[in-house]
């Protein structure tokens, strides 16, 4: 029976229903309270734990969502259950932290991770498809550094604690969620101030980290398989998402196309490019999206987690130093076109930068001529 | 045999390795693939067959997967 249901959630039938429920889910999450086009969104979510946190003082977004720690839990639920638990760690951590942080600087460039971006043009926003081109580009990137030899080693087994660390503090964030504890920040209005009933949250959370774990889902891993190897398993999960949310959109009326003032994004097509391709490149390179993250830090990957808190701190140094995007804006009749601030544009760079030479210098082969 | 350890490795790094070693093996040919998770178990499964290969999986003491490849 049990590989029976293994084996269903390893086919292209159960990546494909997996994909599908997800985008119902996120929809429903929109329907119940979360921003438009943003049901669900790893990185938004993130930098609005680290808003609530006080990690930056972004009035706007600052919110305990309980989605992100309940993907966690969820993974490691189904990690128990299967007996795919394993701590692990020693793959480089420091450069899967700040390549955690750049991937948020590029998702803040963009105002969405790939999650986000299928919902986006889920609900119509063709900003979005501007952005998936550019993480195709960043993720071809990665993967002609992954055909150049590089590698970020090997992880090894490790003691237990290694593994429960970052499902334990995703427990004591969703126990903060609940206590509500006067530090805590909260945003007033702006999307922080929009969101689904905490138990409502919490339970999509734990239903797609279960199915996530059980499937493999990662909206990086769709692109970057098929440019490596033709494999087009895991996109038809990220189609399945996109095709259900679109219909579930239209039932519930969120369908509007179009580039200029879409909810809570910017039309600047060479940022949103080249946020999402700094963000491609950086899951490339981590080898998983930032759901997938999440994912396999559940599962006792401490290198995983260390990407999320890279994550969390790229979150916090976007807002501190006024990296992140504005969103298009109506005055007056007049639209204004948001992006990312000068600074922003630099840090997009910076990160490229970091990126290709971390792809550059982290080659076996490299190293091994020395 | 020609024996890839792909244990510890990231994703997509095992696809990577197995497909190289798939790749340079002549009809008839077989070599062993050893991964430690579930995911890349199924990773490299699912390639060895799409380039027509037979796949053997089964469970080492240590807890990974040793996966016998052969090429039709």
């Amino acid at each position: 029976m049990r590989k029976g249901r293994t084996s269903f959630f390893a086919s292209r039938w159960g990546i494909i229903l997996v994909g599908a429920a997800i985008g119902v889910v996120g929809v429903l999450l929109r329907k119940l309270g979360n921003p438009p086009n943003m049901g669900i969104c790893v990185a938004c979510f993130e930098r609005d734990i680290a808003g609530a946190l006080g990690l930056h003082r972004a009035a706007p977004v600052q919110y305990l969502r309980p989605e992100i720690p309940a993907f966690v839990l969820g993974s490691l639920i189904a990690a128990l259950a299967f007996r795919e638990f394993r701590p692990r760690t020693g793959s480089a951590p420091i450069v899967r932290f700040f390549l955690g942080g750049f991937a948020m600087i590029g998702a803040l460039a963009f105002l969405g991770c790939p999650w986000r971006a299928f919902f986006r043009l889920a609900g119509g926003d063709l900003n979005a498809l501007i952005a998936i081109v550019g993480l195709a580009v960043g993720i071809a990137a990665g993967v002609a550094f992954l055909r150049g030899g590089y590698s970020l080693g090997r992880s090894s087994p490790a003691r237990g604690a290694v593994g429960w660390i970052t499902p334990g503090v995703m427990l004591g964030l969703v126990a903060l969620a609940f206590i509500r504890p006067s530090f805590l920040l909260r945003s007033e209005s702006g999307p922080g101030a929009l969101h689904a009933a905490i138990g409502v949250s919490l339970v999509a959370g734990l239903l797609i980290g279960v199915l996530a774990q059980r499937t493999r889902f990662c909206t990086m891993g769709a692109v970057r398989d098929v440019i490596l190897a033709r494999d087009t398993h895991l996109l038809s999960g990220v189609l399945g998402l996109l095709v259900a949310a679109f219909l579930l959109n239209l039932v519930f009326g969120f369908v509007r196309f179009g580039f200029s003032a879409q909810p809570v994004s910017h039309s600047n097509w060479v940022w949103n490019f080249l946020g999402m391709m700094l963000s491609g490149l950086a899951y490339a390179l981590a080898g998983g999206c930032p759901g997938r993250q999440l994912f396999l830090a559940g599962e006792g990957d401490g290198d995983a987690g260390v990407f999320v808190l890279g994550m969390l701190s790229g979150a916090a140094f976007a807002h501190n130093f006024g990296l992140a995007a504005k969103a298009d804006a109506v005055a007056n009749g007049v639209l204004q076109v948001g992006g990312p601030p000068p600074n922003g544009q630099l840090a997009v760079v910076l990160g490229l930068v970091f990126c290709a030479a971390i792809g550059f210098a982290m080659r076996e082969r490299w190293e091994a001529k020395r | 045999m020609t024996t890839v350890d792909a244990r510890g490795l990231s994703c997509p790094e095992p696809v990577l390795l197995a497909r190289r070693a798939i790749q340079a093996l002549g009809a008839g040919g077989d070599l062993e693939v050893l991964v430690d998770t579930v995911t890349s178990r199924e990773n490299v499964l699912r390639t060895a067959r799409s380039l027509g290969c037979t796949v053997e999986a089964e469970a080492t003491p240590e807890g990974g997967f040793r996966l016998r490849i052969r090429q039709a």
